[in-house]
């Protein structure tokens, strides 16, 4: 029972007349998860806010839901599923009444009510947690506990503002891969807003990245990572090297450079850094212009060492430069 | 750990400090319930002081708990609202309307009182009916019910909880009364407390706005001051003892145990 | 319904009992002296005595309460003691007494048959009395102050950072250093707001002072006085609105000054 969203003309500016969204258009497929990656202040969760129904576009803009105009729908009649970034779980209710209140306002029966948040309570893996209090829950259990009631009333669409962004770097990969999977079993229109690159790739089918209220570039991860449509993207997704070259300027991943010893090499090695994986090389040529390159801990170049850089394999092309427009 | 000078120095005062605000209750409860204070204790214990202030005074407690539970009931209608609204409402008019509604408390009581003679005084038989009184009481309570649930609400997360309450389908009224209101139980209890304490001893108004019909509690204890024996005074105290101190040591637990869950 | 319309409508009661039964009085109030009852104010030597007297009153209450709240507040807030808990509950329990109560209580303090009294006369000296005189008022609004001004005072302390004291000690500063440059600044915001509250309810009250019951010509007693003995409406219209507007002018002044800290 998934739907297509569809954003006609859709800006937002706030009454002090500063614009937080330009108007856009944006379709979004059922069963898609589209991710709204950018840093704050980027215009994604007003966007998100937007097809919620929590924020109403400027005048002209329009929000459809297969085809259904939903623009002057407020969000309690819009019937999404929605989890915010401080997972806002009633202090007042337990976990079995935070996920069942979605269905006792729309007024489901008692009993299948009962069946539902026992369902949701065993696949969120909350077993045995109903009568729990919020505040004795863990960060990951609330935030399972905001999952589950924002799914529980089946929602058309699903709908979260930086759900993991309160948690610890390990709990955040785990409950992502949870994510993703639930995800794909609902097979449910989805929209996630982040600000974390990693997050943004591991969950979305597609991924709009957002730029002062402008969608920059919107496409997989594998298009925005290697044709970035400018700097912002590229700067944004991954790390990048700005490189003149004999065809012109060019934008390289620090990992698709590889170094060799070389007396007449073109730069100097400033700084090499174990990160793990690989080890980060910090290079500077004679003009100051600086470098980064990863490589792997296998006889790296000590700092004072001149190198020469190669970028073999694929090399970076910025899309302006790829395509034939 | 042994402790220094300056812990029982400390000491020495603090327990100074607390005899001179205790003593004199004491001494006030003692002479309630005394035979003869001028004899002292040595006079006997007895009920009939408090039997006779009852007697003669009794109506005026029942008129100040019948105030009071009517003021409770008004500033919690139009209090609890009007602290949702300011709560929701970040602009320049709702802190305008908030520092109005918060003004009587800085306003002098007898202020308030002769403008509420002036103004309404002829209007009817208001003057002699004890909504006059009520209606001070209200202006002057409502801004303690006001901050104390206003405190809670601004302590909650509430436009992120209405949110998500609207996002799982709640209409205004589902999530006002099914989350809003009982997350701010704890400062509706305060102030409830509060107001009911303060209008039970509310005599700065009071003395002014009170007709010999309308006589309450303070009003009867000010004439009972200067016109009866000490005996009596004190029993007519103790009778007020008896009502307020529950309040206050109520409003105590109260306190506690919302710093305890705030923590 | 629209957002701002039931905002609106939520506060709507709550606004109109302040329109009619706060703002509509005081504006007839301020109406009702006439340019005769400000000129007789000012003119006439004996509201400038009384003026005198009040704010003296006024200003010796807040000095005296702010000294014994910080002290014992600190000292409550630093440190840990078997009956602490009860000590504290003692300290606060006349938070809500009405000042008429008050009054009576500091009759039993240093009234003619008071503790004092009996007291130095057993102790072979003479009859100690001065409840009723300045004094016993001062007495009167100091107990009244404590409670409230020491909740304040500790609440404060327990915000403090410990470790600016530890810094101030690892640097060398003696226990008065500390106390002059760390506790007290860092105490200044809740002092200025506590003392100005003091200092509004010393000036604007008049319970203790009526049951006190002598010749205390304070303000309030003295717009009492006007009002029903002399039935000089003009005047005491006129002095209950200045005394109003001063009261106010202080609270909000102080909240200024305080950071919003103060009621």
């Amino acid at each position: 029972m998934s739907v297509a969203i569809r954003l006609a003309g859709c800006g937002r500016t706030w009454p002090g007349g500063s614009i937080a969204l330009h108007p856009l258009d944006l379709d979004i497929a059922a069963g898609e998860t589209l991710v709204l990656l950018g840093p704050s202040g980027c215009g994604k969760t007003t966007l998100l806010r937007l097809i919620a129904g929590l924020e109403a576009p400027d005048a002209g803009g329009r929000v459809f839901f297969d085809g259904e105009d939903v623009t002057r729908l407020p969000i309690e009649r819009r019937h999404v599923g929605m989890v915010f970034q401080s997972y806002a779980l009633f202090p007042n209710m337990d976990v079995a009444g935070n996920i069942g209140y979605g269905l006792r306002v729309r007024g489901v029966a008692r009993a299948a009510a009962r069946r539902r948040v026992d369902e949701m309570l065993a696949m969120m893996r909350l077993d045995g947690l109903g009568g729990r209090r919020i505040e004795a829950l863990s960060g990951g259990q609330r935030q399972r506990v905001a999952l589950a009631r924002a799914i529980a009333p089946r929602p058309r669409v699903l709908l979260l503002d930086e759900p993991l962004s309160a948690l610890d770097a390990r709990l955040r990969e785990q409950l992502r891969q949870e994510i993703d999977a639930l995800l794909r079993s609902l097979g449910i229109t989805a929209v996630y807003v982040t600000h974390d690159q990693a997050e943004a790739m591991a969950l979305g089918d597609r991924i709009a990245a957002m730029e002062k209220g402008r969608i920059a570039q919107i496409g997989t991860g594998r298009d925005l990572y290697h044709r970035p449509a400018n700097d912002f993207v590229a700067g944004f997704v991954g790390d990048t090297n700005r490189l003149a070259t004999p065809e012109g300027e060019r934008l390289v991943r620090p990992e698709h450079l590889a170094l060799r010893r070389s007396a007449t090499g073109g730069f100097t090695v400033v700084q090499a850094t174990f990160l793990g994986p690989v080890v980060r090389v910090l290079l500077r040529d004679a003009a100051g212009r600086e470098l980064r390159a990863d490589v792997p801990d296998e006889d790296v170049p000590a700092p004072g060492e001149r190198v020469a850089v190669l970028f073999q394999g694929r090399s970076l092309e910025t899309e302006a430069a790829a395509s034939p427009a | 750990m042994r402790r220094g000078i300056g812990f029982w120095t400390g000491l020495g005062f603090t327990l100074l400090i607390s005899a001179f605000l205790i003593l004199p209750v004491l001494a006030s409860v003692i002479a309630g319930v005394t035979a003869n204070q001028f004899v002292g204790l040595s006079s006997g214990l007895t009920t009939r002081w408090l039997v006779e202030v009852w007697a003669n005074y009794g109506g005026t407690v029942l008129l100040s708990l019948r105030i009071a539970l009517a003021t409770l009931a008004v500033t919690l209608l139009i209090g609890i609202p009007a602290a949702y609204v300011l709560a929701r409402h970040a602009g320049v008019t709702a802190r305008l309307v908030e520092e109005a509604l918060v003004m009587p408390v800085a306003v002098p009581g007898i202020a308030t009182a002769l403008g509420l003679i002036l103004a309404y005084g002829a209007v009817g038989d208001l003057r002699a009916s004890w909504l006059f009184i009520l209606a001070g009481h209200v202006v002057f309570c409502l801004p303690f019910m006001l901050r104390s649930v206003l405190a809670v609400l601004l302590a909650l997360d509430l436009k992120g909880l209405e949110e998500a309450a609207r996002a799982c389908g709640a209409s205004w009224p589902q999530r006002f009364l099914g989350v809003v209101l009982p997350n701010v139980s704890g400062g509706v209890l305060a102030g409830s407390l509060m107001v009911v304490t303060l209008s039970l001893g509310e005599f700065n108004m009071t003395l002014l706005l009170h007709t010999p019909f309308t006589r309450t509690l303070p009003v009867g204890l000010a004439d009972a001051y200067t016109a009866l024996r000490t005996e009596m005074a004190s029993a007519y105290t103790l009778i007020f003892f008896v009502l307020i101190v529950p309040l206050l040591s109520a409003m105590q637990w109260a306190a506690s145990r919302a710093e305890r869950l705030g923590r | 319904m629209p957002d701002r319309l039931r905002a609106a409508l939520l506060i709507a009661p709550a606004l109109a009992v302040f329109l009619a039964f706060f703002l509509v009085p005081l504006g007839q109030l301020a109406v009702a002296g006439g340019a005769g009852g400000y000129t007789t104010i000012l003119t006439e030597p004996r509201y400038w005595r009384s003026l005198a007297s009040t704010l003296l009153v006024a200003a010796g209450t807040t000095a005296i309460t702010l000294a014994i709240a910080t002290a014992v507040g600190l000292f409550l807030a630093r440190t840990r003691f078997p009956g602490r808990g009860t000590l504290l509950a003692l300290l606060t329990l006349p938070l809500a007494f009405p000042g008429v109560v008050v009054g009576y209580l500091v009759i039993m303090l240093a009234g003619r048959q008071g503790l004092v009294a009996n007291i130095s006369l057993a102790l072979g000296g003479d009859r100690i009395v001065f409840a009723y005189s300045l004094s016993g008022l001062l007495l009167g609004y100091v107990y009244f102050s404590i409670p409230r001004t020491l909740l304040t005072v500790m609440a404060a302390a327990e915000k403090l950072d410990p470790r600016l004291e530890e810094a101030a000690r690892s640097l060398g500063a003696s226990s008065f250093g500390v106390l002059r440059d760390v506790l007290l600044p860092g105490l200044a915001p809740a002092l200025t707001a506590a003392g100005a509250i003091c200092f509004a309810t010393a000036t604007g009250a008049f319970g203790t002072a009526f049951a006190l019951a002598s010749r205390i010509d304070v303000l309030p007693m003295v717009i009492y006085t006007e009002f029903t003995l002399q039935a000089n409406l003009a005047v005491a219209a006129a002095l209950s609105f200045l005394l109003g507007l001063a009261t106010w002018a202080v609270l909000a002044l102080a909240r200024g000054a305080s950071g919003g800290a103060a009621a």
